[in-house]
């Protein structure tokens, strides 16, 4: 037993000593699963952006580390048409490509790059379009990208023009999005004539602050900083992502100093992280909304006196206490505080059951029986979605509404939900794509979602003309005042109960700095640093 | 001799045609569209579903694609993979030797405490060193694997620091993989400390995974033992005055030891059902990680191509333990099994 211990203690000093020696440079991100690729614009994963898109690559539009405005990335300056046709975009000069063992660029950015990385997603004949067994590019035909655009043509080196079908105010948000990031055409070259085309998926190569180096598959990535990176050589020299799926054996590894920082804490191990004295754990709101839609077109739901009433029957503190465990807040609109154009004047249906209950009466509603869908699955916006429905069941059994919980195989459920007989209300949320209000407020509640992402059937002719409006103004001011508005019809015609936003918890070692919680969800590393 | 042989390969041809129609009809039984669950929430317009569901090859009459499945085995094609668009066959490849490191090194544990604290439990049966120890195993096998990992893990790793938490090695020691086994590719490294630091990456895991065979093999051994112990031959040698270590581990547990390797070969399967969770755990890039994910993704290319070789590995195992059996044991090669 003695000698057992003496040689497992062997083990972990040598193996601190050794981790001590290479602290200074390296910093071990304890990331929650393994990406699908390194083409970010194949894939719809967070985790997959994280090691790819997120800190391999740039886009012509990012977005401010820490919050949803866009900011110039590779397109130094861009200038919009009078008629919102025309986005002409003119580049950054000397940005330089990843130098790596498999690839040496020779020139430095330039317009064919821009061109190729969106025509290969665009342009079904286009040599790249299915460069790899069942390319689907499924952000850019969701973000309708197809429909939007008409062409993108190379001005000259360092102009591209992005030519539209419409107008379409959120389109520099979507540029920002990690599907439009920018590969290098050269490299794509040489890998066609190698007759490697599927190595652009396994070996990327970007302009981001970090360049990749080694995958071992489900086990760890490793990068190293791009030394000339545009905006500055990243403090960090090597990156590494140690892939830890259990929450658990995360947390274990961020207080065993074998990683120092855990994106996905258990809610369980919060008070344990907090009273930690070598850890932290910043937190911000997520750009989420997580709501239970009734279907608007069946009676009585398409009453908005009935809706309301139902509204005013939740108890949310209980659900956020319940289900959130203090990760949640409660949701009045129906974007997230972090979004532009949030409007909070606007007062939360308040919970008052009595109140409720002669609404109900009001409205000539009685012995309503209804069903109220829960998700089969965990989502950020819904940890258990099966428990917020029973605690909203108690809530409307207090006001005579009888209901019934019933639940589908995910894919199902997001299938038959979309009905537009469907019956009963529906759990479900909603994660922000780019940041834009339109991103929810047309996609979720637009008369042209009816009977696809808007679940609750609801088209207001109202809400619609706003929201359309906002799409084609391109003034920020002007979108800002009409979404405003917008969220005061939802509010008043209550297609939905607005039921949280989960609040997203960083666990990080102390001598982590200089990293901001990205309202998306994403995790990049330019800018941190290890204090020593 | 021979024809238990021809029998014993001739089995492997229906088994193998049913594993194939089973691995390609357990994934497509599962509830569950791997298009739609591929766009979540976002959705996707009837037409772009109709679209993917042809592009993917599901649009086609079952019996077809489970032709080209089939076909496809024979050429070393298993598809690629919904998710990381790779072909199933390197998917699997990659990951195997994790695997296999951790189970050889689990059943070898088990082996080595199983075979010892079944022999001495047998020996000194109806003590209170025999109840415990049978106890104990009875615990062992009904432990779940994701709660014994999780406090081996925060006693030894957290509260004792003795071993690392999870991995296959420091992330400090860099060296392309060779064989996949960790253990090998370490030393063939020649960076100092990385082989201590892989053995000692397999210490909590190994116990995990090892934990139920050796309940199993305890107990088998046991009752074995306890069976030989009481025949004609044993008193024979004992009344022969042979000393009792002679008696017990020469001629018992030779005898003993032939049900115990049939047991043995049977912990394949829950060797690799088990390592499913401990990898898990313990963040070991294997096969059993891989598996899940990719039933939770309805990738049915990796779901039915998985489990073809996974099952493919246990036939041969149990192949070998039969072969190895016939070997050792004289009359089931001559009655023909």
């Amino acid at each position: 037993m003695r000698s057992t211990k003496l040689f497992l203690s062997a083990f972990v000093v040598s193996t601190m000593i050794s981790a001590g020696a290479n602290a200074a440079t390296t910093f071990v991100y304890c990331s929650e699963g393994s990406p699908e690729g390194f083409d970010s614009a194949l894939y719809t994963a967070g985790t997959t952006f994280d090691a790819s898109s997120r800190n391999i690559y740039n886009r012509l539009v990012e977005f401010e580390p820490g919050t949803t405005n866009t900011i110039p990335g590779l397109a130094e300056t861009w200038s919009v048409s009078d008629d919102g046709l025309e986005y002409t975009f003119n580049l950054r000069d000397g940005v330089q490509f990843h130098t790596t063992d498999y690839f040496t660029p020779t020139r430095n950015l330039n317009a064919d790059d821009v061109v190729f990385s969106f025509k290969r997603q665009l342009d079904k004949e286009h040599p790249w379009n299915q460069y790899t067994a069942g390319t689907s590019w499924e952000y850019f035909n969701a973000m309708s990208m197809p429909d939007l655009l008409k062409d993108i043509v190379k001005i000259d080196d360092s102009t591209v023009k992005f030519v539209l079908n419409r107008p379409e105010a959120p389109m520099i948000a979507n540029l920002g999005m990690d599907f439009a990031s920018i590969l290098s055409k050269e490299y794509a070259d040489q890998l066609e004539a190698a007759g490697n085309k599927e190595d652009l998926n396994q070996k990327p190569i970007g302009t981001g602050p970090f360049k990749f180096q080694d995958y071992q598959k489900d086990a760890v990535i490793r990068y190293q900083a791009h030394e000339p990176y545009w905006r500055g050589k990243a403090a960090i020299e090597n990156l590494i992502f140690a892939i830890t799926p259990d929450a658990s054996v995360r947390q274990q590894r961020l207080a065993a100093g074998e990683c120092q920082f855990n994106p996905y804490p258990n809610p369980a191990d919060l008070d344990a992280i907090r009273a930690d004295a070598n850890l932290k754990l910043p937190e911000q709101e997520g750009l989420n909304v997580g709501y239970l839609a009734y279907n608007t077109k069946v009676a009585p739901f398409d009453d908005p006196k009935v809706r309301k009433a139902l509204n005013m029957a939740i108890n949310k503190q209980a659900i956020l206490d319940a289900v959130f465990q203090g990760a949640g807040k409660a949701a009045k609109n129906p974007i997230p505080p972090t979004i532009w154009s949030y409007n909070d004047a606007i007062q939360d249906d308040p919970y008052d059951p009595a109140a409720a209950k002669q609404m109900l009466a009001d409205a000539g509603v009685s012995d309503l029986k209804m069903k109220i869908w829960a998700m089969p699955v965990q989502r950020p916006y819904n940890p258990n979605a099966r428990r917020m429905a029973e605690l909203i069941q108690a809530d409307f059994k207090e006001v005579g509404v009888d209901v019934e919980i019933v639940s589908y195989e995910w894919g199902e459920y997001l299938k038959r939900s979309k009905d537009l007989d469907r019956d009963g209300a529906v759990l479900l949320g909603w994660t922000g794509d780019n940041g834009d209000p339109d991103n929810f407020l047309a996609v979720l509640l637009g008369c042209d979602a009816v009977g696809g992402s808007n679940r609750a059937q609801w088209c207001n002719e109202e809400f619609d003309a706003l929201v359309q409006k906002a799409k084609i103004v391109s003034d920020p001011a002007e979108r800002t005042k009409l979404y405003e508005e917008a969220q005061e019809v939802f509010k008043r015609e209550a297609p939905w109960a607005t039921i949280a936003h989960s609040v997203v918890f960083k666990a990080m070692n102390n001598n982590v700095e200089g990293f901001k919680i990205d309202p998306f969800g994403g995790h990049a590393f330019h800018g941190v640093d290890l204090k020593q | 001799m021979l024809f238990y042989y021809f029998k014993r390969f001739g089995v492997l041809i229906p088994t193998f045609l049913g594993v194939t129609v089973a691995s390609f009809a357990f994934i497509r039984l599962l509830p569950g569209d791997p298009v739609l669950l591929m766009a979540g929430e976002r959705g996707l317009t009837p037409e772009r579903h109709a679209e993917l569901l042809k592009q993917f090859g599901f649009d086609r009459p079952l019996w077809e694609q489970y032709l080209d499945y089939f076909l496809g085995i024979f050429q070393g094609d298993l598809g690629n993979s919904l998710v990381t668009k790779k072909p199933v066959l390197d998917e699997f490849f990659t990951l195997f030797p994790a695997t296999l490191e951790l189970s050889l090194c689990a059943i070898i544990f088990a082996m080595a405490f199983g075979i010892s604290a079944g022999v001495v439990a047998a020996v000194k049966r109806g003590t209170w060193f025999d109840q415990s120890l049978m106890g104990t195993a009875l615990i062992g096998y009904s432990m779940p694997i994701f709660w014994w990992g999780l406090l081996l893990i925060i006693l030894f790793s957290g509260t004792l620091h003795w071993t690392p938490v999870s991995g296959r090695i420091s992330l400090i020691y860099f060296f392309p993989q060779v064989t996949g086994f960790m253990l090998i590719d370490s030393l063939l490294s020649g960076q100092k400390g990385a082989f201590s630091s892989a053995l000692s990456h397999l210490i909590l895991p190994t116990i995990v995974l090892g934990t139920i065979p050796l309940a199993v093999i305890a107990r088998q051994t046991r009752s074995a033992m306890l069976e030989v112990l009481g025949e004609d031959y044993v008193r024979t040698a004992r009344a022969k005055g042979l000393p009792p270590r002679r008696v017990v581990g020469l001629h018992a547990l030779r005898n003993a030891l032939i049900p115990v390797i049939t047991t043995i070969g049977l912990q394949v399967g829950v060797l690799l059902a088990g390592a499913i969770l401990t990898e898990t755990i313990f963040s070991w890039p294997g096969i059993g990680k891989w598996m899940v994910d990719s039933i939770f993704r309805r990738d049915y290319p990796s779901v039915q191509g998985g489990l073809l070789l996974i099952a493919l590995i246990v036939m041969i195992v149990n192949l070998i333990v039969d072969l190895l059996y016939g070997l050792v044991n004289p009359k089931i090669r001559h009655t023909g099994g």
